[in-house]
């Protein structure tokens, strides 16, 4: 009996010690580049990037303060992508899920399979990129950051129609009904009142991919003025020398002369995941909820 | 009458059901449908002068063109063995965080664990890319500044040599998203009725034996799905992983190049259209096949799982 208890406890501690291993090597990777960006120049350009390094600086974000005209618009373009895609978004799937969760609907099936089979085929990515950029002209505009892929996921609407399916009570549905609530009455006042958790949950994954998107911008963006924060991000690992360049070069005036470049870089990565890691706590319990919620088929 | 009245009450609610579903359904064509029946673009001799439209129909050339190209083979056997790894490793990686984290229950310090651990996934592609830059820069990087140096070795010109991307690209996807696959286990576990796992105590089991024999078979069935729909998208590639992690380095291509990333360059940086197009529709077809078998199997198994 007591051997039992101690291969017990032996396991126990085994699972502390390689969780907070592997935790570890989650974190500390991550921890490099925020430490980078508050090391001096001169010692990362001697030393590497450093767990502890010899002498720490502001400079990188000092610069980033004074220079901050294209990282502002690049977040600012980031924010607005990120809000406008994601309640745009969710509005879309939250109206085509409601006739596939009802019953009474005589198309349900079709338009289920309208949307199931997005799931199963897809045209590519060559004729989806001629059809935006030849024939609706999304190319520098805003819009294509917005419109292309992420604006509707069959994923979401199967979520959505589960949720009002086992969630909501059809007789709640059908009592309004009966005191002549209209379908747009029923919708806006019972279906999407009660869905709360479901559109958090919908909300938080569109929103994470809007502002983790990287590559609509990648391919339909070349004006700088409409980057992005992740492609700033990518333009800048190309060439840091362009964050002097055009308009902001004439910000400019003597105090930091040279740019710090090597930091620079690691600090604009790292104001770009701090609205991520802000959100997290909220996110994590959603994310969670929705992953078990999609793998676990209602 | 009354029958009257109600198949035009019928007829008029499934009229605005429509209206519901007409936002998304237009979007649903435009995004998803039109680029279906793109697919003719890789049958054609695309030429801007003439439009899309009116360019020749060349046949299968594109695909004859591509399938003599080296490229080709090397693409698929990139895509295919990476996930094949992806799928086995990623697998057995989640399945053992979702024990240890189980094991630890409800406690503060599984909740931590756990927020470390999903914390990777919530990164883009972009900052991971940055991550990896911050160890494996030649001139700055961790790994040659503080690791080889300091051990009298030479630095590595890791941007440069094509062989470490296997393990380096592997080692990253399963860093971004072994802690959060785990979820589906854990939720999996956490489902198990205690009492079996308390019989198999009381028949003397040990921990080790009760994962071997009630924790792992339990979890069979979810693996299985699991697994059946990963091969469903085993011609697919995530393009951030293979694209932006590498930095598009071409020296790494023999060890980076998937299909998704052959699509890309092809279509954006060497302006071929004919073999993108090709490559594109390639993929769209065996990976059409592949999700219908994998469904197939999965609908044998378990038809609550299955997509149709």
């Amino acid at each position: 009996m007591k051997r039992k208890v101690n291969s017990e406890k032996a396991f126990h501690a085994f699972a502390f010690a390689v969780l907070l291993l592997l935790a570890v090597i989650c974190i500390l990777p991550v921890g490099l580049v925020v430490i980078a960006s508050f090391t001096d120049e001169h010692t990362l350009l001697a030393q590497g990037y450093r767990f502890l390094p010899e002498k720490y600086s502001l400079a990188a974000y000092q610069y980033l303060w004074k220079q901050s005209a294209m990282m502002l618009r690049a977040y600012g373009v980031s924010i607005f992508v990120t809000a406008a895609g994601t309640c745009v978004s969710v509005i879309l799937s939250m109206m085509f899920a409601y006739p596939l969760s009802r019953k009474d609907f005589k198309y349900r099936n079709l338009f289920s399979f309208l949307v199931f089979f997005t799931m199963l085929f897809s045209g590519g990515i060559v004729p989806s990129y001629m059809m935006w950029s030849s024939f609706f002209h999304i190319k520098d505009s805003i819009l294509a950051l917005i419109i292309p892929t992420y604006l509707m996921s069959a994923f979401h609407i199967l979520l959505i129609r589960n949720y009002y399916t086992n969630s909501i009570p059809n007789e709640l549905v059908e009592a309004a009904r009966i005191d002549g609530a209209s379908e747009l009455l029923i919708f806006g006042r019972i279906m999407l009142p009660l869905s709360v958790p479901v559109i958090a949950t919908v909300g938080l994954f569109t929103g994470l991919a809007y502002w983790n998107d990287w590559i609509n911008g990648l391919y339909y963006i070349n004006d700088p003025k409409l980057y992005s924060i992740q492609n700033l991000l990518i333009r800048l690992m190309n060439n840091i020398q362009y964050l002097n360049s055009g308009a902001a070069a004439g910000a400019i005036s003597g105090g930091i002369s040279t740019l710090p470049s090597t930091s620079v870089r690691m600090a604009i990565a790292v104001v770009g995941v701090i609205p991520v890691v802000i959100a997290y706590p909220f996110l994590q319990k959603y994310l969670i909820r929705g992953t078990v919620m999609g793998a676990v088929k209602g | 009458m009354r029958a009257d009245a109600q198949k035009r009450r019928a007829r008029k609610r499934n009229l605005i059901y429509i209206l519901f579903l007409l936002p998304g359904l237009i979007y649903l064509l435009i995004n998803d449908y039109i680029p279906m029946f793109g697919v003719f673009i890789a049958f054609k001799n695309i030429d801007y002068g003439k439009g899309i439209f009116k360019s020749d129909w060349i046949g299968l050339q594109n695909f004859r063109f591509l399938f003599k190209t080296k490229d080709a083979l090397i693409m698929t056997r990139n895509t295919l063995l990476y996930n094949l790894v992806f799928i086995v490793l990623g697998t057995v990686f989640a399945i053992f965080v979702a024990i240890l984290l189980c094991e630890l229950g409800e406690k503060l310090s599984a909740r931590i664990f756990q927020s470390a651990l999903i914390l990777p996934y919530l990164l883009s592609w972009v900052i991971i890319s940055y991550v990896v830059f911050a160890f494996l820069s030649s001139d700055t990087g961790y790994v040659n500044k503080a690791i080889l140096e300091p051990a009298g070795k030479s630095g590595v010109n890791w941007y440069g040599e094509s062989f470490y991307w296997i393990f380096i690209l592997i080692f990253v996807y399963l860093w971004k998203s072994a802690g959060y696959q785990s979820i589906v286990y854990m939720a999996n576990i956490a489902g198990i009725d205690s009492s079996i796992k308390e019989a198999a105590r009381i028949d003397g089991a040990n921990k080790l034996q009760e994962i071997r024999y009630v924790v792992l078979p339990l979890l069979k069935p979810t693996v299985i799905i699991m697994t059946l729909m990963a091969v469903g998208r085993i011609f697919y590639s995530d393009f951030g992983l293979f694209y932006q992690v590498p930095m598009d380095s071409g020296a790494l291509y023999p060890t980076t190049q998937t299909i998704d990333t052959y699509v890309y360059r092809g279509l954006m940086k060497l302006n071929d259209i004919g073999m993108a197009s090709a490559a594109g529709v390639y993929q769209s077809m065996v990976g059409f096949v592949l999700v219908l078998l994998s469904n197939l199997a999965v609908r044998r198994i378990d038809p609550d799982n299955a997509l149709f």
